[in-house]
């Protein structure tokens, strides 16, 4: 017997990490499916605790998972590019909703910080977290430029984040559905403003449209709230 | 399959190489969704290989955010000093952000086509 090499090797390998992460996702997708896309079913939430789970029941160090999970997570740029590809199926639609788009992108972006920061302060979090959570609703490349610019820290930026993509992720059907907001365009902008590329791949699911306004909220959102958030920090005193 | 690697991946290379040139505060890869998409508006056309393939690729979106989700487990600590705060600020911040921009841009389409004669 040879099982503890066979160990040694395989946590070295790559193929641990990307084959845990496909495992992961189809099993996820599964449930999800067998659940009729209830919204704790998400993909996102679902495989990462399932791999979070193995991880932490085999010992396997997060860092030794990456070193095959990499592969999938360098997909996210190609793919964010491919967004361009339902945005022009939508073109028409881009172009007759020009300025309230821009209108709604501005006020966005300024309530996505603005409302971190202030319920950050109303909770009484210490000040690197709160320069932290300022980001919270833009991509994490973005959200660690912010943060580090600032002076949080830009990996609890990245976690804030990902905590709030898959939180809308998981309620902007059930929400939006009940407040009768699910219309393609309205329903994809509002999540690219405040669930990024999470919420995106939700609403891109429920609509390619969706998808393809979120995809674009969620990159000039990133623009916009990279711009306003030293403004708000000269107004406001953290 | 290959026309559409070479396609996403130009683009995204473009615009990581426009935005660290000019330090601009975006992803390159945004930047090249949008270089892509106003290639497409000059060509007036989507390449066959492009909107075959890109589709089959973006139904799989959410895989693509697995291993950064799964990398949160570092910060675990940090998390559960300030598990309640965090986990409401986040919550109701994220909340807020949904609402506010759909209803705003649903008032601003819907008063647009007020304005319009029916």
């Amino acid at each position: 017997m040879n099982a503890g090499a066979a160990l040694v090797w395989l946590r070295g390998s790559p193929l641990f990490g990307l084959l845990l992460t496909l495992l992961a996702y189809r099993l996820a997708m599964s449930c999800n499916r067998r659940a009729h896309g209830h919204p704790l079913t998400n993909t996102v939430l679902l495989g990462s605790v399932l791999v979070i789970a193995v991880l932490l029941a085999s010992g396997i160090r997060p860092d030794e998972y990456m070193k095959g999970a990499q592969f999938i997570q360098f997909l996210l740029g190609p793919a964010t590019v491919g967004l361009a590809i339902p945005l022009y199926h939508n073109l028409a639609r881009l172009k007759r909703a020009a300025t309230p788009l821009t209108l709604t992108l501005l006020a966005g972006g300024l309530t996505g910080i603005v409302s971190a920061l202030g319920l950050g302060m109303a909770f009484g979090l210490p000040r690197e977290i709160l320069l932290s959570l300022m980001p919270r609703s833009v991509t994490t490349p973005i959200a660690m430029g912010i943060a580090e610019n600032i002076g949080g820290i830009p990996a609890l930026a990245v976690t804030f984040v990902i905590v709030s993509g898959i939180f809308g992720a998981v309620i902007v059907k059930p929400l939006f559905s009940r407040l009768r907001l699910d219309d393609d365009l309205v329903m994809g902008v509002a999540t690219g403003i405040s669930a990024h590329g999470i919420g995106t791949a939700r609403v891109f699911l429920l609509s390619e449209t969706a998808g393809a306004f979120a995809g674009l909220a969620m990159g000039l959102n990133g623009l916009v709230t990279a711009v306003l958030v030293p403004v708000v920090l000269g107004l406001i005193h953290v | 399959m290959i026309e559409t690697l070479i396609w996403l991946l130009g683009y995204q290379l473009a615009g990581e190489l426009i935005c660290r040139s000019l330090a601009l505060p975006l992803p390159g890869a945004v930047l090249g969704m949008l270089l892509l998409f106003l290639t497409l508006c000059a060509k007036k056309g989507i390449p066959a290989s492009l909107n075959t393939h890109v589709p089959q690729l973006l139904g799989h979106f959410s895989l693509l955010f697995i291993p950064a989700c799964a990398g949160v487990i570092v910060y675990w600590p940090l998390l559960t000093a300030h598990c309640w705060a965090l986990l409401a600020t986040l919550a109701g911040a994220t909340l807020i952000t949904l609402l506010v921009p759909a209803v705003l841009l649903k008032v601003l389409l819907a008063r647009r086509h007020g304005r319009r004669p029916a």
